[in-house]
């Protein structure tokens, strides 16, 4: 069981978190070049390394928090609000951490068929 | 010329290297006590190479064996960090069907089994191919209409796919809990009878012995650690145990394939996600087809041994761990036990995972690439090892014509500037 510590609730059940992915900045859809916005839609790090993601604390207090997880070992080592500045300078907002699956265009979704 | 001891003539040994596989050959060697001659031998690494392919499973072996059985290129290395088949290739549950949602995938996974179908002649190598059969099962009226519809796709394209009734579905599957009471009760299913399952390891080891026979060089234990680009060409691999030059190299690298492609500066837009997978102890023979069910996120299959072998859909979030986790399988135990009741007192023996690259629209990266001479096989996600053979096929056309095959056109990473998705979710997400 993975613990994710939430910066409300405390340490929990990754189970009851929704994983939203990688900090991506959210371009400005005004002003954005389409290379920009297909980077921000489809484009993400991927590292086998420590990474700064959002998850959406779904079963809990329906929060969005900050964690950095090792992509490999899936070691927590930190856990913030979705406000704060995360590693590699990349500053998290609330645009950038939802809504849920905004983010993580790949991810399973729960698909069905 | 005499049989030497272990049934083999030392002088056609070397001329038709390796030995043909027979029944013959293997009566006459069980009655000698001498190992088998290995199935390809290792070789010093060379400096260069024409083509150096990054990934030793079933697409990047597939790839190395038609680049030297179709085109005739032999001087090439395939490149594994750990052993050949050490990836996804020997850790999907070996379900193998075509029986998608879209003409595009539906051509290309038709031409993978009859690919397969006649891999074991071809390689020589007994690949253990049941064609027993595939059931998607519709536990909904919105499932069942997708199912019609992929049913005349693929009928459309020359694919078996018919759907059946629930009260057909207990025939073919007495086991199964067709019960109006169930949770999810079963609706009709889909049912494709040229899927089935194979040894996929068997499916590694024929196309390496394949690929060497014909002068391809497997370099195990050897991990790349960076790729020199120079004017946006290729001009060589460097790896643990020594520096490549070769002017094409091909990434088959499945889930790790972004911190390959990194390395050549192309950033490829898929994510890492495990699949885990478990397998029981073996009973006795009962389930004859291959059971998948999208609403429950589960397949199940009876190996030949008898062990029933179970797979999910990926993990709920990116990792390159491929440890198993509790939670999967106490949630499979219970999806599987809503099909199949009877299968209470059955233990689990292992539970493993590996690892899927993911892409935005379920579809692969196959092709060229912004970098002149580096070439995609990635992208492959949950789907991959059913279409082994002909993505290696048409890899090595890419690779020998320089042009991009029909086949694969729909696949090029270029679709995600053009906006041209493929969009084969509902087919390829969850169903095996």
């Amino acid at each position: 069981m993975i613990l994710l510590p939430c910066a409300w609730c405390g340490p929990r059940d990754a189970a009851e978190f929704q994983h939203v992915g990688e900090l991506v900045a959210r371009p400005d859809p005004r002003t954005a070049s389409q290379q920009q916005w297909r980077v921000y839609l489809y484009l993400r790090a991927n590292r086998r390394d420590w990474t700064v993601e959002t998850w959406y604390h779904r079963m809990g207090c329906r929060r969005y928090i900050q964690v950095e997880r090792h992509t490999e070992t899936n070691e927590v080592r930190h856990a913030g609000t979705s406000g704060v500045t995360g590693a590699a300078g990349v500053t998290g907002t609330a645009e950038s951490a939802g809504p849920p699956g905004a983010a993580s265009p790949a991810g399973p979704a729960g698909s069905a068929g | 010329m005499q049989a030497s001891a272990n049934g083999h003539r030392p002088g056609r040994l070397r001329a038709r290297y390796p030995a043909r596989y027979s029944a013959f050959g293997l009566l006459r060697h069980g009655l000698t006590d001498q190992d088998w001659p290995p199935a390809w031998r290792p070789r010093p690494m060379k400096a260069s190479y024409d083509v150096v392919i990054i990934g030793g499973g079933v697409h990047g072996l597939a790839a190395a064996y038609y680049l030297a059985a179709n085109h005739g290129i032999t001087d090439v290395a395939v490149l594994d960090k750990g052993y050949l088949g050490s990836g996804g290739s020997g850790r999907n549950t070996a379900i193998l069907r075509s029986n998608y949602l879209t003409p595009e995938g539906v051509r290309f996974y038709d031409r993978s089994i009859k690919l397969y179908q006649r891999l074991a002649a071809s390689l020589d190598f007994n690949v253990m191919f049941s064609q027993r059969g595939h059931l998607t099962l519709a536990h909904s009226d919105a499932s069942l209409r997708t199912m019609r519809w992929r049913a005349e796709v693929n009928k459309f394209e020359g694919v078996d796919s018919e759907v059946i009734g629930a009260a057909e579905v207990k025939r073919l599957v007495p086991f199964l809990d067709v019960s109006p009471a169930a949770r999810y009760p079963v609706l009709g299913a889909l049912w494709h009878p040229p899927g089935g399952i194979i040894r996929h390891d068997a499916v590694v080891w024929g196309y390496a012995r394949g690929a060497a026979a014909r002068g391809v060089h497997l370099h195990q234990n050897t991990e790349v650690t960076g790729i020199d680009v120079a004017g946006q060409k290729v001009r060589g691999v460097r790896t643990s145990q020594g520096d490549i030059a070769t002017r094409v190299v091909l990434n088959a690298t499945a889930g790790w394939c972004t911190l390959i492609s990194d390395m050549a500066g192309v950033p490829l837009p898929v994510q890492t996600f495990p699949l885990q997978a478990a397998v029981t102890e073996p009973v006795k023979p009962f389930l004859s087809t291959v059971i998948v069910s999208g609403t429950l996120h589960v397949y199940v299959s009876q190996t030949d041994r008898g062990e029933l072998v179970f797979g999910a859909s990926v993990d709920p979030f990116t990792s390159y761990s491929m440890r198993g986790s509790l939670e999967f399988i106490e949630g499979l135990a219970g999806h599987v036990l809503e099909l199949m009741p009877a299968l209470t007192k059955v233990r689990v023996l292992r539970q493993w995972a590996g690892l899927c690259d993911m892409t935005p629209d379920f579809s692969p990266i196959m092709g060229s690439t912004p970098v002149d001479g580096f070439l995609t096989d990635v992208g492959w996600g949950t789907y991959g090892f059913k279409a082994g053979p002909v993505s290696g096929e048409a890899m090595a056309e890419c690779i020998a014509s320089g042009r991009t095959p029909e086949i694969i056109a729909a696949f090029g990473l270029d679709r995600f500037a053009s906006g041209a998705l493929v969009g084969e979710k509902g087919a390829a997400a969850v169903g095996h």
